[in-house]
C-alpha cells in the first residue's frame, strides 16, 4: 500500500481528506518546501544522516520491552510496548522535529517556530533548535503554559521565545493560529515545524515520514524478539504522528491498527477530543487541511476535552481518517478515568511511567487483552513518558502527599521573598 | 452590471474609491448598521461583511477579537445573511461576503451562494481557499452570476499572477505586503511596483489592502490602484471612539 503516491490522483489527498487550504502568501513557500521534502525523500543520504544523528543523539534504535507482569496479571495477550519514551527529550516528537530540523538547512532557514499543547513538541523543537543554531519561538495557548511549566521552564532554558497565546481557548489550536499568522509574515528566514502529521500538505506525509522510523524499527525488532508480527497495534491518536508512525512499518501485514483517542468525560459528553471513535465530528476545512473535526453544524469549532493536553486537539491526520474509513485502522476512545487507572496498574505492574497521552493507548489494550488468547500479541506504541510531567500527573492523580509538598515549597519561596 | 463595470463606473467620478470592512455582530448587529450608515455618508463605494469563523488564521489580532466575540454572543451564518439582506436593501454601495471556506463548505456551495445571491450580495473574499481548490465553486458562481475576488500577494511568482488573474472576477485584491491584517504598511516603491506587476496580469481594476489607516496611504495610493481597502483602521476608530471617531475617520480618509 503506497498511500503516497498522488500520481493517479490529486497530490496531497488521501480520499477526500488532506489538501492545501491556504492564504495565497503562503502559497510560494509551501511549494518551497514541498520541493524540498521531495528532494530529501528520494535522497538516500538524507535518510542515512537522520538515522545516524537519531542514534548518536536520541539513543535509537528504542528498545521494545515485553511486559510479561502485566501480561499475566490481564491473563490474555501479550502485550508488548516499543519504547518511544527512551527518546532523548522523552517523546517520539524529537524524530519529527530533528528531520524538519535537517529539512530545514536544507532549505536556508535560520529561524524556526512552532505550535505546541502539551509542550513536548515546543520542548523538542526548541533543543533541536539550540543544537542546530536556529532562532526558535514557541506558540502555547496560554492555559497550557499555565499547566505546563517544566516544559515552558525547559524550551527557555534552551534559549526559545515562549509566546503565550491569549486567542480563542487558549490551548493547541490557537497556538497553530499564532503560528501560522507568525510565518505568513516571517516566511522568508522562518521554516514552521508543524508538530504533528496534521495541517496542509506535505505536513501530513511529511511528519509521517519521519516518524515511520518507528514502525520499520518495530516490525524488525517484533521478528527478531518473537519470530512473528503482533495480532494487535494500539498507539495513542492526538494530531496522528506516533500513530502513523508505528502503523506504517505493518500496512502490508496482516495486522489489525487501533487508533485511542481521548474520551474525556465518555460520549456523548461533548467533553472530549474523540474524532473517529465518537459519533461528534463531521468533515470540514480548518488549519489549512480537510478532515473531521469536532464542530458545529456552523462549521465553527467546539471547544474540547482531554486528561492529556497532546490529544486535545479538534482534527485528525487526514491519512488516519481515509484508513478509518477503509476500515484499515480501528479506532476506539479511553475516558480520564480509564487513563487514570490504566497508569496506576502500569507503574504498579511494570514500572514503567507512559505519558497520560500514552496511556489512552495502554487503557484500551488492557481493557482488550484479556479477551484474546494467551498466545496472541499486542504491541503497543509508548509515545512518550510521564516522569517529567510530574505536576499533571501528580494532579491527574489526586496526589495529596505531593499537593503538600507544592504548599510547602511555594510557603518556602514566599518566605524566601519576604 | 458586473462588479467591474460598477467600479470602473464610479471611477469616472472619483479617484480612488473605498472599500470597507466590517465583522457581522461585532460589537453588534446594531452597531455595524450604525457603522455601515456612516461608510454610505462617506460615500463607500463596496463593503466586505466578514461572516465570523472560529479560526481566523489570516486575520490580525482585532479581528481575531472581533470574531472570537461575535460567535460568543451567539452570530450564526443565517443572521449574517439576514443582515446582508437589511443592508442591500438600505445602502447603494455594494457588498461582498468575506471569510473563511469551512463556514462555506458546511452550508454547501450551492446553497451558500444561493443565499448570498439572495441577500443581494455580488461575490466573496476567501482568503484560505486556494484557486486549486476552487474549481467547483468558481463554475458555480459563475453560472449564479456571482463574482469570487482573487488576493495578489508580494510572494507570488509571475506565472502564479498569471494563474491568478485567470480565476479572478470583479476586481483583483492587492495584499500590499506580507502578515496578517492589522499593522500599518509603509506605503512606498515596493507597493508600487508590486500593483505595477499585477497590472501587468490584468485589466481587473485593482484594491489594494492590508495596513491602510489614513489619507497619505490614500494620496499615495491615487493613480497606482482604482481602490483602497480599509479594514482594521476603522474597526480601532470605532472601538476607540465609537460613531463620532470612525465618522471622523473616513471623512478625514475620503478629504480630497
Ligand atoms: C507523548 C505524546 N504522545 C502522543 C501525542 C499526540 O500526538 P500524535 O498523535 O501526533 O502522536 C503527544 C502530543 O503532544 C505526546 O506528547
Amino acid at each position: 500500500m503506497n498511500l503516497f503516491d498522488f500520481s493517479n490522483g490529486k497530490e496531497g489527498y488521501y480520499g477526500q481528506y488532506g489538501g492545501v487550504f491556504l492564504p495565497e502568501i503562503l502559497q510560494a513557500t509551501v511549494n518551497e518546501l514541498l520541493e524540498c521534502f521531495r528532494q530529501c525523500k528520494s535522497d538516500p543520504t538524507f535518510w542515512a544522516e537522520f538515522v545516524e544523528l537519531m542514534q548518536n543523539y536520541s539513543g535509537r534504535p528504542t528498545p521494545i520491552t515485553h511486559m510479561a507482569n502485566l501480561s499475566a496479571h490481564l491473563g490474555g495477550a501479550q502485550i508488548y510496548v516499543k519504547r518511544e519514551d527512551l527518546n532523548h527529550t522523552g517523546s517520539h516528537k524529537i524524530n519529527n522535529v530533528i528531520g524538519q530540523g535537517l529539512l530545514c538547512k536544507r532549505l536556508g532557514k535560520s529561524r524556526v517556530i512552532a505550535e505546541t499543547g502539551a509542550g513536548q513538541h515546543g520542548f523538542a523543537t526548541a533543543t533541536m533548535a539550540a543544537k542546530f543554531g536556529l532562532d526558535c519561538t514557541i506558540y502555547m495557548g496560554a492555559v497550557d503554559v499555565a499547566r505546563q511549566r517544566p516544559n515552558v521552564f525547559w524550551m527557555e532554558n534552551m534559549g526559545a521565545q515562549v509566546v503565550a497565546v491569549q486567542d480563542g481557548q487558549k490551548t493547541l489550536k490557537d497556538a497553530i493560529n499564532e503560528a501560522m499568522r507568525d510565518w505568513v509574515t516571517n516566511m522568508a528566514d522562518t521554516h514552521y515545524v508543524l508538530g504533528t502529521a496534521c495541517g496542509p500538505h506535505p505536513f501530513p506525509e511529511m511528519v509521517s515520514w519521519f516518524q515511520s522510523i518507528v514502525g520499520q524499527e518495530a516490525r524488525a525488532q517484533m521478528l527478531e524478539q518473537t519470530g512473528r508480527l503482533p495480532d494487535r497495534i494500539y498507539a495513542c491518536v492526538g494530531g496522528g504522528s506516533n500513530a502513523m508512525g508505528i502503523f506504517q512499518g505493518f500496512f502490508d501485514d496482516d495486522v489489525e491498527l487501533i487508533g485511542c483517542e481521548a474520551g474525556g468525560h465518555g460520549a456523548g459528553s461533548s467533553l472530549h477530543a474523540a474524532r473517529l471513535a465518537y459519533n461528534d465530528a463531521s468533515v470540514g476545512i480548518a488549519q489549512g487541511f480537510k478532515t473531521y473535526f469536532l464542530q458545529n453544524d456552523q462549521g465553527n469549532m467546539n471547544e474540547t476535552h482531554s486528561i492529556a493536553a497532546g490529544l486535545d486537539y479538534i482534527g485528525i491526520n487526514p491519512i488516519l481518517a481515509y484508513l478509518w474509513e477503509q476500515d484499515k485502522v480501528r479506532f476506539l476512545a479511553a475516558t480520564d478515568d480509564e487513563v487514570r487507572e490504566a497508569l496506576k496498574l502500569t507503574m504498579r505492574t511494570e514500572g514503567l511511567i507512559p505519558a497520560l497521552e500514552t496511556t489512552h493507548a495502554f487503557a484500551k489494550a488492557i481493557e482488550e487483552a484479556p479477551s484474546m488468547g494467551k498466545d496472541e500479541i499486542i504491541l503497543i506504541n509508548q509515545s512518550g513518558r510521564a516522569d517529567k510531567d510530574i505536576f499533571t500527573v501528580a494532579e491527574a492523580l489526586d496526589d495529596n502527599k505531593w499537593k503538600e509538598f507544592i504548599k510547602t515549597k511555594a510557603a518556602q519561596y514566599q518566605q524566601e521573598r519576604q | 452590471m458586473g462588479l467591474q463595470s460598477y467600479i470602473e463606473q464610479r471611477k469616472a467620478d472619483k479617484s480612488l474609491l473605498v472599500m470597507a470592512h466590517v465583522v457581522c455582530g461585532y460589537p453588534s448587529f446594531e452597531a455595524n448598521m450604525a457603522e455601515l450608515e456612516i461608510m454610505a455618508e462617506a460615500g463607500v463605494d463596496l463593503v466586505e461583511l466578514q461572516f465570523p469563523f472560529s479560526e481566523p488564521s489570516a486575520d490580525g489580532p482585532l479581528f481575531v477579537r472581533a470574531n472570537e466575540m461575535s460567535l460568543q454572543n451567539g452570530t450564526t451564518v443565517n443572521d449574517c445573511f439576514e443582515f446582508m439582506a437589511a443592508v442591500t436593501a438600505r445602502f447603494p454601495f455594494k457588498v461582498l461576503m468575506m471569510g473563511y471556506y469551512n463556514t462555506v463548505f458546511k452550508l454547501g456551495e450551492e446553497q451558500f451562494l444561493r443565499r448570498l445571491k439572495a441577500a443581494g450580495g455580488v461575490g466573496y473574499i476567501l482568503p484560505d481557499l486556494p484557486i486549486e481548490e476552487a474549481g467547483s465553486l468558481h463554475a458555480l458562481s459563475a453560472e449564479l452570476g456571482l463574482e469570487p475576488i482573487i488576493l495578489m500577494t508580494p510572494t507570488n511568482s509571475d506565472e502564479r499572477l498569471a494563474q491568478l488573474a485567470a480565476a479572478a472576477r470583479g476586481f483583483v485584491y492587492v495584499v500590499a505586503r506580507k502578515g496578517v491584517t492589522g499593522s500599518k504598511t509603509q506605503m512606498g516603491d515596493d507597493v508600487a511596483a508590486l500593483v505595477a506587476r499585477c497590472r501587468a496580469h490584468t485589466d481587473l481594476p485593482l484594491g489594494v489592502g492590508f495596513g491602510i489607516s489614513d489619507r497619505s496611504d490614500m494620496e499615495y495610493l491615487r493613480g497606482h490602484a482604482d481602490m483602497a481597502i480599509v479594514g482594521t483602521a476603522a474597526l480601532r476608530a470605532w472601538e476607540q471612539g465609537g460613531a463620532e471617531q470612525l465618522r471622523q475617520f473616513f471623512s478625514d480618509l475620503v478629504a480630497a
